[in-house]
């Protein structure tokens, strides 16, 4: 079936539908890792975006249980250059194009990708719609509609992201209890903290700060998420109240961009975010460089973030210099706007949850 | 830190496994070390690169790659560091090698990039296995053993298959891989048997494994990044150099792919690389178990590839860091925005085919393992790997063998086709296409090959749309869906019936589809790119517009073969440069990734792209042909081959027409021309059938000197001695070129001279004349040539200039020519003419100063030589002596025959360079690794005719303290000189046990007991025969052999000198004549 992509400033992208044979209205971001589409597909800060991969192979190895970062999907839809059906991994257990249509998420296969790209790093990220069609599609219309698409500052994501109910991932002995505030979290962040011996419970987004500190936590996470920091005022204020309260707090993408927002700084849109598997964040600290994955749209502005705050920038991104990251000087809090718990991208920075363990103390 | 001065150490000569890729790692080096304000000392011994040329590094040397040449470098230039990591292995061995003989200690010189420990451990295999089981890192199990028992033992310990490598056979001889016990005995026996130390290493098996290779990159600050991942199509147990790979990694999940990258990473930490590192691993197909398999602690290969890759310039940056500077401090050159600290994100996909030489070897074994056999590789780059693995097999300029090619044998028997999609070999990429085209399954195939089932897919992808073509009708449609497959309008001309390539082209264009271009930028697009690095492909957008102003095309030399090697890429890039220098823009066409050709800043705009038809016309069509010139005449006959079908389709070649190139193979046209010009030449003819062959070879007279038309590197020249061989010639020559005739000349065995020349229509300079060791017979590609020519009288030396005056204007030469002569019996002959550059123009311009590439260029963009002031005549010759020798990469092709003769076999060449002949010629030996002890032993077995020639040289070499082994035949000649030899028995005689004991010809190599081995044939099927094994076995042993005695009395001319008489300075010290001012007109 043909399907068409076609975005609020009026350029389109024809190709072939790959997944469930449904429109979708959302922006639309590229994503430059090479590998991880599985990954990137399941990871609830996609909600409300579609996304185009950079790279031109996409479904090379299939799809797996191991490798999925939340419970579906949640981009809005993939776009491709080409998406390959005849899959070959041991772990595989089927392929993207009949993954996504299992979980009811379209796909268009068969753009000009760099063209896309090209055009999203020229204009900055945008809304678009994809739809599919016989014959001739009415390009006017869809512009139109592309247009009329809520943007996504506007949406509430986060509540379809995050959790109803806390649950607990115990430790298999004695341990630090980490409380992990869900924003719409991977599963590999509760991974790398569960690998170290931690005790989780896992709140959802929600979640006040009492309702936090009741459970008595040696440490606190703030997840990564969807959608835009500025729009989530009660969720920030819990930050800070977390902040006041003296508890060790590590702070992931969006958690990060809360930290910032509670240590009364602004924040931002990029132009078309970051999200890619290769970001250089420079430590400010002792000038070591990371490699980081990233997926986010919205950054902390550095320059809004008041002296007297307690917080000072720690990680600077060097393609941009936007901020990668924060740390209060007398307090045990500090964050990443980069994903420390790669999935995909680099395993470099796992070093964060060690030093937010060390932060929070041995058992 | 302060680094002021740095001394680099270049690869040598090209050998197989170390190729152009170490040009293009140095010269990025030198000019990164210029950047960075350290004065650069370079030496290399290969004049054919351009790292040697100036204005690359501040100081040049170039001399033999030994220690005590080193040393003397060293004394002279008191470096504080040196920078081992880019010139190959050699680079490094030169570098320990200097270190343990005390002399980096006593001049205080640093060892810059990898410490001295680390290159020790990457090649001890014992010391590197012992540092990654401390680091926790995987490898395979394996014990060295030298008896049944022991092996047995370990065998009681780990399960099978097992993997046994008898120590010190080539390309593993007698091993193997044992799957039962019964196998595991019986191969460890044999393996024990052929190595001539006793000795087997068993290793748990690999084989089928996945093959990843990461490139990896540290700064002193520790910060690591990866560069590019790359997976072998080919699985574990083919050498990296001999396997198709692409980049990225195609079958890894993230996961898979972030394990292997974090244990890289891990690695280069442990080993404290400032600088780039190589590792390999092998990964299970069917779990996260992997080993690593091997670590480069420097530059390589893979890293040339790499950088070609994804657009990271690996040795520049390497070279940074290793004086000093961090990742996050230098920039990326290809953003001019962000910093080297970053990985490269790819939004293509690239694939490398190795370049083999078994089209000039048809004896060699065609069995790929863990010897590389390669010569040299193409890589394409396309949005999808069916396109990207097609566009690469275009590349290759392999006769036009598409992906259709099968062997007839597949067809008829399907054993034969198994066994070749089982073993690993040049040609088992066709072999899998015809598995799948004969409808077996991919399992099947991935069953027999291991090759991964992604890969087979994609193939069956491709056969499919063969079918799509053979049975639709054509539609645009089916059309762009086969281009996005990568299918050249050849393919599909063959498979539709539209028939001829031109008739796809129009209907294609008609139907208005071409090519884009898009850039390779090492960000995936998500930063704007300032390098003008581009590939086709069929998408929407075009990145390449038309570039403004004055501009011309250099069409390259495509990938690294024998008889067409570095030395074109050479040229091509000094054409691009002067085309720059002239004001021009520089569109570089070519496909080689290991060139300094294609470097992103050699050119004003690459594209990386098939030398063919239809890869090169759609370049020039997007830059539009009537603004676009071709410059067909410095990338070897690959870009001379594609002059007529540039100026079919509509383009415009600069330099000499095609009418020059015509008339200059057409054998007829060009007995005509030499005739009219008064200007002899050997008696011949050309001939297409048997009976025209056998007619003229009775006019001439035999021995005659036979080859194909259009070919360069002497591919399937032969001296025939008789009708029989003649007949056999002949007719196993009709497949090669059905359509071109073969060339039949009367074998004069003389003198053979060489000369460059350039040519502006009416002025003809010669830099110089160069005559060649050898005698006419040995390709003069391997052949040691001397400039100037110091034997020559003077009448001859004016003949010659006379001759190249007379056919430079006739044929209208515009840019370069090279012509071969030969002296015999009192006359001055043709051999060839060929209107192009040739192998010997990068010696020539080092060696005179005459800077012929950029002359022949402004030639062509219409400057004359006058204007450049040049005039006719020979260039005032230089007070120096330079000796061009070649090098061969014999030991690596198993099944080769070593002999000289008419076809071509060497892979480089090296330079000696003095005030005087002799010393000049003892460097050239020296570097090229044929010079002997000042005394030894010899093993000699000569030919019957050689015998009265050789007396002399045997007297010398026995004044010298030498003592010789004989073979029978040649035993009564030495003893009767009364020199002190000893007779060996026939080859196989100890076996019958018939020659009393005394050891065999093979028993002397082996055992060490001789330093080198002369051995001259007398031609003839047979007799090549039996001193075949002689030859194999000294090349194996890593023995000089000389089989020309011509090479031999230089030889002993050069160890009668003795070491005192070289001297060791810069290059410019030894030029002291300004070319320009001396040309003379006559």
């Amino acid at each position: 079936m043909r399907a068409i992509l076609v975005l609020e400033d009026g350029s389109h992208f024809r190709g072939d539908s790959i997944g469930a044979p449904i429109d979708a209205e959302a922006e639309i971001v590229f994503n430059t890792c090479m590998t991880g589409y599985q990954e990137i597909a399941t990871d609830p800060s996609y909600r409300g975006q579609m996304v185009c991969m950079t790279y031109p192979l996409i479904g090379n190895y299939g799809v797996s249980d191991h490798y999925a970062e939340s419970r579906r999907p949640w981009i809005s839809a993939f776009v491709v250059r080409e998406s390959i059906d005849d899959y070959s991994n041991w772990r595989a257990e089927g392929g993207l194009s009949a993954w996504l249509k299992h979980w009811g998420v379209p796909g268009l296969g068969g753009v000009d990708t760099r063209a896309l790209t090209r055009r999203l790093r020229a204009r900055g990220t945008m809304r678009a719609v994809l739809a599919h069609y016989e014959g001739t599609p009415d390009v006017v219309a869809l512009v139109d509609r592309a247009r009329n698409i809520t943007p996504l500052s506007e949406k509430d994501l986060i509540s379809e992201a995050s959790i109803a109910e806390r649950y607990r991932i115990p430790a298999g002995g004695p341990a630090r209890r980490i409380v992990v505030v869900d924003c719409g979290i991977k599963q590999n962040i509760l991974r790398s903290l569960g690998r170290r011996g931690a005790d989780l419970i896992v709140v959802p987004h929600l979640a006040t700060a009492g309702d936090v500190l009741a459970l008595n936590p040696d440490g606190i996470v703030l997840s990564n998420g969807p959608g835009d920091p500025a729009a989530l005022p009660g969720v920030a204020r819990t930050v800070g109240e977390l902040i006041e309260s003296g508890a060790p707090i590590l702070g992931i993408c969006l958690g990060h961009q809360l930290i910032g927002i509670a240590a009364r700084a602004t924040t931002s849109r990029l132009r078309f975010g970051h999200h890619g598997g290769n970001h250089p964040v420079k430590d400010l600290a002792d000038g070591h460089v990371h490699i980081t994955s990233q997926n986010h749209e919205f950054q902390v502005d550095g320059d809004s973030l008041p002296r007297d705050s307690g917080f000072v920038v720690s990680q600077i991104n060097l393609n941009d210099g936007s901020v990668e990251g924060l740390r209060h000087l007398t307090r045990p809090v500090f964050s990443v706007q980069y994903h420390p718990e790669g999935a995909p991208g680099p395993q470099d920075n796992q070093y964060v949850f060690d030093q937010f363990l060390e932060l929070v103390g041995r058992e | 830190m302060t680094l002021r001065k740095v001394l680099v150490i270049g690869s040598g000569p090209i050998v197989i496994g170390q190729a152009a890729e170490f040009d293009y790692a140095g010269t990025q080096a030198c000019k990164a070390l210029r950047e960075e304000g350290v004065t650069s000392i370079l030496v290399n011994s290969n004049p054919a690169t351009i790292m040697t040329d100036e204005g690359i590094a501040d100081v040049v040397y170039v001399e033999p790659l030994t220690v005590p040449v080193v040393e003397r470098v060293i004394a002279r230039e008191r470096p504080d560091g040196l920078l081992p990591t880019l010139g190959g292995q050699t680079g490094l061995n030169l570098a320990v090698a200097l270190a343990d003989a005390g002399v980096l200690e006593k001049y205080g010189v640093r060892l810059l990039g990898t410490p001295l420990e680390t290159i020790k451990k990457a090649e001890d295999r014992e010391l590197f296995k012992q540092l990654l089981i401390q680091l926790g890192e995987p490898v395979p199990a394996s014990r060295t053993c030298y008896s049944v028992e022991e092996a047995r033992a370990f065998r009681a310990e780990h399960d099978l298959p097992l993997v046994i490598r008898p120590g010190y056979t080539l390309g593993g001889t007698g091993g193997g891989i044992a799957t039962t016990d019964e196998e595991f005995e019986q191969i460890v026996r044999r393996g024990l048997e052929f190595s001539p130390i006793h000795q087997v290493l068993v290793e748990q098996s690999v084989a089928g494994w996945k093959e990843l290779e990461y490139e990896v990159m540290r700064d002193a600050a520790d910060t690591c990044i990866t560069i590019c991942n790359m997976e072998n199509i080919d699985p574990m147990g083919v050498h990296t150099g001999d396997s198709i790979v692409v980049a990225p990694s195609q079958t890894l999940s993230d996961r898979e792919h972030q394990m292997l990258r974090s244990a890289a990473i891990r690695i280069i930490r442990a080993l404290g690389i400032e600088g780039g590192c190589n590792i390999q691993f092998a990964l299970d197909p069917a779990s996260m178990q992997y080993f690593v398999i091997e670590v480069n602690p420097r530059v390589s290969r893979s890293s040339a590839l790499a950088s070609k890759a994804t657009g990271y310039p690996i040795a520049r940056v390497a070279a940074k860091i290793a004086v000093g500077r961090r990742l996050d401090e230098i920039t990326n050159a290809v953003t001019g925005k962000t910093t080297a600290a970053f990985e490269p994100t790819l939004d293509y996909c690239v694939v490398k085919i190795p370049r083999f030489p078994f089209d000039k070897f048809p004896s060699g074994d065609r069995t790929l393992g863990t010897q590389m056999k390669a010569t040299g590789e193409v890589m394409a780059i396309e949005r999808s790997f069916p396109a990207a693995l097609q566009k690469a097999v275009r590349s290759l300029e392999i006769g036009g063998r598409s992906l259709l090619w099968e062997d007839k044998l597949w067809g008829e028997d399907e054993h034969a086709l198994a066994d070749a999609v089982r073993k690993p070999s040049d040609r088992r990429l066709w072999a899998l296409m015809a598995a799948l085209r004969h409808d077996w399954s991919v399992d099947r195939v991935h069953e027999l090959s291991k090759v991964d089932r992604w890969f087979l897919n994609q193939m069956a992808a491709i056969i499919r749309m063969e079918r799509r073509l053979l049975n639709e009708p054509l539609t645009p449609q089916l059309m762009w869906r086969a281009k996005r497959l990568g299918f050249s309008d050849a393919q599909i001309a063959t498979l539709t019936d539209l028939a001829l390539p031109d008739r796809v082209r129009r209907q294609r264009q008609e139907w208005g589809i071409r090519p884009v271009y898009k850039v390779v930028d090492t960000c995936a697009a998500e930063f704007e790119a300032q390098t003008p690095y581009f590939y086709s492909t069929y998408e929407e957008e075009n990145e390449a517009p038309p570039l403004p102003g004055p501009k011309a095309a250099v069409i390259g030399s495509g990938p690294i073969r024998i008889g067409q090697g570095i030395e074109f890429d050479y040229c091509s890039v000094h054409s691009a440069w002067a085309l720059q220098r002239a004001g021009w823009r520089a569109i570089m066409v070519n496909s080689n990734p290991e060139t300094v050709s294609t470097d992103f800043d050699t050119s004003s705009r690459l594209y990386f792209e098939p030398l063919d038809d239809e890869g090169v016309r759609d370049v020039l069509e997007n830059e539009g042909v009537d603004e676009t010139p071709a410059v067909c005449q410095f990338g070897g006959q690959t870009a001379i081959n594609l002059a007529g079908p540039i100026e079919a389709g509509g383009g415009r070649i600069i330099g000499s027409g095609v009418e020059a190139i015509d008339l200059a193979e057409d054998r007829e046209r060009f007995d005509d021309f030499l005739n009219n010009l008064g200007i002899p030449r050997p008696a011949g003819g050309a001939v297409t059938t048997v009976e025209q062959a056998l007619v003229v070879a009775d006019r001439i007279g035999y021995p005659v000197l036979v080859r194909p038309s259009y070919v360069l590197g002497g591919r399937a020249m032969e001296i025939v001695h008789d009708a029989s061989e003649l007949i056999r010639y002949v007719t196993n020559a009709v497949e090669l070129s059905s359509k071109r005739p073969i060339l039949i000349d009367k074998y004069l065995e003389g003198k053979e001279v060489e000369v460059d020349a350039v040519c502006d229509g009416q002025d003809v300079v010669i830099p110089g004349v160069m005559e060649h060791i050898e005698r006419a017979g040995v390709h003069s590609g391997d052949s040691t040539a001397i400039y100037p020519g110091v034997s020559l009288a003077e009448w001859e030396v004016d003949t010659i200039v006379e001759y190249t005056v007379k056919i430079g204007r006739a044929l209208g030469v515009r840019g370069l020519m090279n012509v071969q002569y030969v002296l015999y019996d009192e006359g001055v002959y043709v051999l060839e003419v060929n209107p192009r550059s040739s192998r010997t123009v990068p010696f020539l311009s080092k060696v005179t100063g005459v800077p012929m590439v950029q002359l022949a260029t402004n030639v062509m963009l219409g400057t004359t030589l006058r204007e450049q002031g040049y005039t006719t005549g020979l260039c005032k010759r230089q007070r120096l002596v330079a000796v061009k020798a070649p090098v061969f990469s014999m030991a690596k092709l198993v099944g080769v025959d070593t002999a000289l003769g008419p076809e071509m076999k060497s892979t480089g060449e090296v330079m000696g360079i003095n005030g005087r002949l002799v010393p000049a010629l003892a460097k050239a030996l020296m570097a090229a690794h044929a010079m002997l002890p000042r005394r030894g032993r010899l093993l000699v077995s000569i030919a019957d005719r050689d015998k009265p020639e050789v007396i002399s040289l045997i007297k010398r070499l026995a004044l010298l303290g030498y003592e010789f082994w004989a073979t029978p035949g040649t035993a009564a000649l030495i003893s009767s000189l009364e020199v002190g030899g000893r007779r060996l028995a026939a080859q196989r005689a100890s076996k019958v046990g018939g020659d009393g004991g005394a050891p065999t010809v093979l028993d002397v190599i082996h055992g060490h007991l001789v330093d080198g081995v002369v051995n001259t044939v007398t031609g003839g099927r047979k007799v090549l025969q039996d001193g075949f094994e002689i030859r194999r076995a000294a090349v194996e042993r890593g023995l000089p052999c000389f089989t020309s005695l011509d090479t031999l009395r230089a030889l002993v001319e050069s160890l009668e000198g003795g070491e005192s008489g070289w001297d060791v300075r810069p290059l410019p010290e030894y030029l002291e004549v300004d070319g320009r001012a001396a040309a003379v007109r006559r």
